[in-house]
């Protein structure tokens, strides 16, 4: 247990040392595919050892804010499918709910539940592409990649069916949903939902027992709980650390109380627990769409026709939008709190002291998308 | 569905043991080995589509670039949309250009001179065939679209976003098949309207009275 | 859980009577409020917010820039509460939004407002980085987009801009630059502003 856990760097490490000549400085990226994106990092190594790590961000910025805040409501809605291009119906979830709540918009009964379907088939996706990911990470580059976005791409094709876009959904609206389900949709979803049991099975199987991924992650990048609720860690990262923090059940949005599902928790919060959490929480999220799929209820999609804050539990962490308004058809202030920008506050204590190799592991592990980071 | 909340918390997964070295390793190999034989007959193991030999249906929802729609045989005549410009006001890359026609008094002859979508900026987020009140404009499904010029090839002028209407119901036979009725509805109701209105007239006419005639439509 | 920000101001106002904090509401539907901190009191409250036993704010999710070119319009959104007699300000200010929640409690946001001077020159708001780790890139960010100097932040450098940007794009009177590549776009005004960044020889 640390004093003060907004202090956990030592000072020692972040200002530059004597013997820096030694020292060789390493700039890990942009265009590297452990990087996951144009993202850059500058290590500074002794021999193989981390000393000091700092990540360099913006190759991606667009200042998605300040186009938003230039236009209507409805034409930021688009852009936001476009932060975490990954699950872009968690970021419409996001900012429809903020909109609602800051215009007090209720939303039908329907219109929830086909959100809360579509939210868990994007944890789907999230999670089985992370496990995808993070073996290429490791050099399994191929098989397990494939595995994962075969699946991926079976979920995809259901958006397709119901938004239009495999990826770029823009399909939440203010108030609900923008088209209702199409015939036999539910059908293809709830297929998909026993047939992902398996796939699961399948993948633990290949990955869990493997003795290169637990040497590889086992007891690599954990930090104390206190640092990284300090360091404003979320999402699976933060739960692999035992904390129970996962705003569906802290400050249930939505529907998400009447549903009966766990959080699943880690123990030390190394590379391991944060990929066997989000494989428990793929078959939570499973629970909860078996849950949804059987109770659908029947009615409208779509409500007929300040300052806000709001968050969801985004695949990734914490994703909240921030709006202003000063009553004008434009948002005063549109500010996103994108979870994979914060949660690289901490990369650098997660990788001091350890190899190079580790740094591609845990940047893996955190589950970035640079779309969001830089915005 | 269970309304009471169970516990949140879980137990995490007991690491896998260092029984056998080497024992993780063959497992995991049986299962990509188990893929591989079976992508040879199974389909949901094979999912590669082999285009452009084949090719995946696409789905009425399919939407990609933006068309406009016009009735009849002439693109020029049929057209749909009206130059009110919502659409060029909401969308959000601001890809599209319209000027509008007018006469030589300045006045809209409500039709488009100009109407241009640069699809090199075009997000494919459907807004404006969202806002569109004049079932005018819609999304595409067409995806073959490279080609070598890029500057105009990727900006599409009004003779090439121009369809038939026909050419919508076969695209999205649900949602064209009610704005059919729904067009062919109040096409209706306006012809029924401007007949009361003439058979008013002609029987004010015959009345020969001197009062005026009733701005208001009957009932 | 929503926080009790009115009972919660009054605590504050017990414990740390020389800072400077004063309530304020907001007037629409989600009806947010939050606690205007004077900027020098900022790291004190939070850090008493942080390590009170029974108040544990210990996460700081958020921290967002607002540009305020036009007091009256920020005092339109947080509008001073009843009998808080302040003194409304004559010119813009840049404002730092901090959304705070207490994983143990589970409740939250607690919304903590500080706010500079001017927006020129005198821009200077405390770092609570010594507080919360999670505002590092969050206050980089705003020094960056809206050019807020964070006093005692340990790397303050720009991190989405390149080092080499001098303006800050966020701010609402900002110009936008003009000099990229034209390409033929249906709109004309592309092509001005081209024409006019490059000059016809």
């Amino acid at each position: 247990m640390i004093s003060d856990p907004a202090t956990s760097l030592t000072s020692a490490v972040l200002a530059p040392g004597a013997d820096d000549d030694q020292l060789l400085h390493v700039s890990l990226g942009p265009q590297h595919p452990s990087t996951h994106g144009v993202f850059r990092m500058n290590v500074v190594l002794d021999g193989e050892t981390v000393v000091r790590l700092k990540p360099v961000f913006g190759y991606l910025h667009r200042n998605h804010e300040k186009i938003a805040e230039g236009t209507s409501y409805l034409a930021s809605m688009p852009y936001t499918d476009r932060l975490d291009y990954i699950c872009p119906l968690s970021n419409n979830w996001a900012y429809a709910q903020a909109v609602e709540k800051l215009a007090g918009i209720e939303v039908p009964e329907r219109a929830e539940f086909i959100r809360v379907i579509l939210g868990e088939l994007t944890r789907l996706i999230n999670h089985s592409a992370f496990a995808g990911f993070i073996l290429g990470d490791m050099g399994a580059w191929g098989s397990a990649l494939m595995y994962a976005f075969r699946e991926r791409e079976k979920i995809l094709d259901i958006f397709e069916e119901l938004t239009g876009a495999r990826m770029m959904a823009n399909f939440m609206r203010f108030g609900g949903c923008r088209n209702d389900l199409p015939e036999g949709w539910s059908a293809k979803v709830s297929r998909l939902v026993d047939d992902y049991g398996p796939f699961l099975d399948e993948m633990e199987k290949f990955l869990v027992g493997n003795e290169i991924l637990l040497s590889r992650t086992l007891n690599v990048g954990s930090l104390p709980r206190e640092v990284l609720i300090n360091g404003g860690i979320t999402g699976p990262m933060l739960r692999a650390a035992g904390v129970p923090y996962d705003i569906r059940k802290v400050d249930p949005y939505g529907i998400y109380e009447r549903f009966d599902f766990r959080i699943p928790l880690g123990a030390t919060g190394d590379c391991y627990d944060r990929i066997m959490i989000r494989f428990l929480e793929m078959r939570e999220s499973l629970k909860i769409l078996r849950q949804a799929l059987d109770h659908l209820p029947d009615g409208p999609i779509i409500h007929p026709k300040a300052k806000i804050r709001n968050f969801i539990e985004g695949p990734k962490g914490e994703l909240g939008f921030h709006l202003i308004s000063d009553g004008t058809t434009r948002p005063y202030r549109y500010r996103i709190r994108p979870p994979s920008f914060i949660n690289l506050t901490l990369i650098e204590d997660m990788c001091l002291g350890l190899d190079l190799a580790d740094v591609v592991i845990i940047l893996g592990s955190i589950d970035i998308v640079l779309g969001e980071v830089d915005r | 569905m269970n309304t009471q909340s169970s516990s949140t918390t879980k137990p995490p997964p007991p690491p896998a043991k260092w029984s056998v070295p080497g024992i993780g390793l063959l497992k995991g190999m049986v299962v990509t080995a188990k893929n591989m034989i079976q992508s040879y007959y199974r389909k949901e193991r094979m999912t590669t589509v082999q285009y452009p030999e084949e090719r995946v249906p696409i789905s009425p929802n399919f939407r990609n670039f933006p068309f406009l729609c016009y009735d009849g045989e002439d693109p020029k005549a049929g057209l749909r949309c009206t130059a009110c410009t919502i659409c060029e006001t909401e969308c959000p890359p601001q890809c599209i250009y319209i000027v509008i026609e007018r006469d030589e008094n300045g006045k809209s002859l409500k039709r488009p001179k100009v109407f241009d979508i640069d699809v090199s900026v075009c997000m494919n987020c459907g807004i404006c065939a969202e806002v569109c009140p004049f079932d005018s404009i819609y999304m595409d499904g067409e995806y073959e679209l490279s080609t070598q010029d890029r500057f105009n090839g990727l900006l599409f002028h009004l003779d090439r976003l121009s369809k038939p209407a026909d050419y919508h119901l076969k695209l999205r036979p649900v949602e064209a098949g009610e704005v059919a009725v729904r067009r062919k509805a109040e096409v209706d109701k306006k012809r029924a309207v401007q007949a009361a209105k003439e058979a008013k007239a002609q029987t004010d006419k015959d009345k020969a009275t001197p009062e005026p005639i009733t701005k208001g439509e009957p009932a | 859980m929503s926080v009790a920000t009115v009972t919660l101001h009054e605590r504050l106002r017990a414990a740390l009577p020389n800072a400077g904090i004063s309530l304020r509401t907001n007037p629409g539907p989600s009806g947010q409020h939050s606690l205007l901190v004077d900027a020098a009191d900022l790291p004190d409250v939070c850090r008493f917010l942080r390590d009170t036993p029974d108040l544990t704010f210990d996460f700081l999710s958020n921290v967002s820039g607002v540009d305020w070119p036009d007091p009256a319009k920020a005092d339109a959104v947080a509008a001073p509460a009843a009998g808080e007699g302040s003194a409304p300000p004559t010119g813009g200010f840049l404002e730092v939004i901090y959304h705070l929640y207490s994983t143990r409690r589970r409740i939250g946001p607690l919304v903590l407002r500080a706010r500079t001077i001017d927006r020129a020159t005198r821009v200077q708001i405390p770092s609570v980085v010594a507080v919360f780790r999670s505002a590092e890139f969050q206050e980089r960010e705003i020094f960056d987009l809206y050019g807020v100097e964070f006093t005692g932040h340990p790397d303050l450098r720009r991190i989405l801009m390149w080092d080499e940007f001098v303006d800050h794009p966020m701010r609402k009177d900002y110009v936008a630059p003009d000099d990229y590549e034209y390409e033929p776009t249906p709109h004309a005004a592309v092509l001005e502003k081209a024409q006019r960044h490059y000059v016809q020889p």
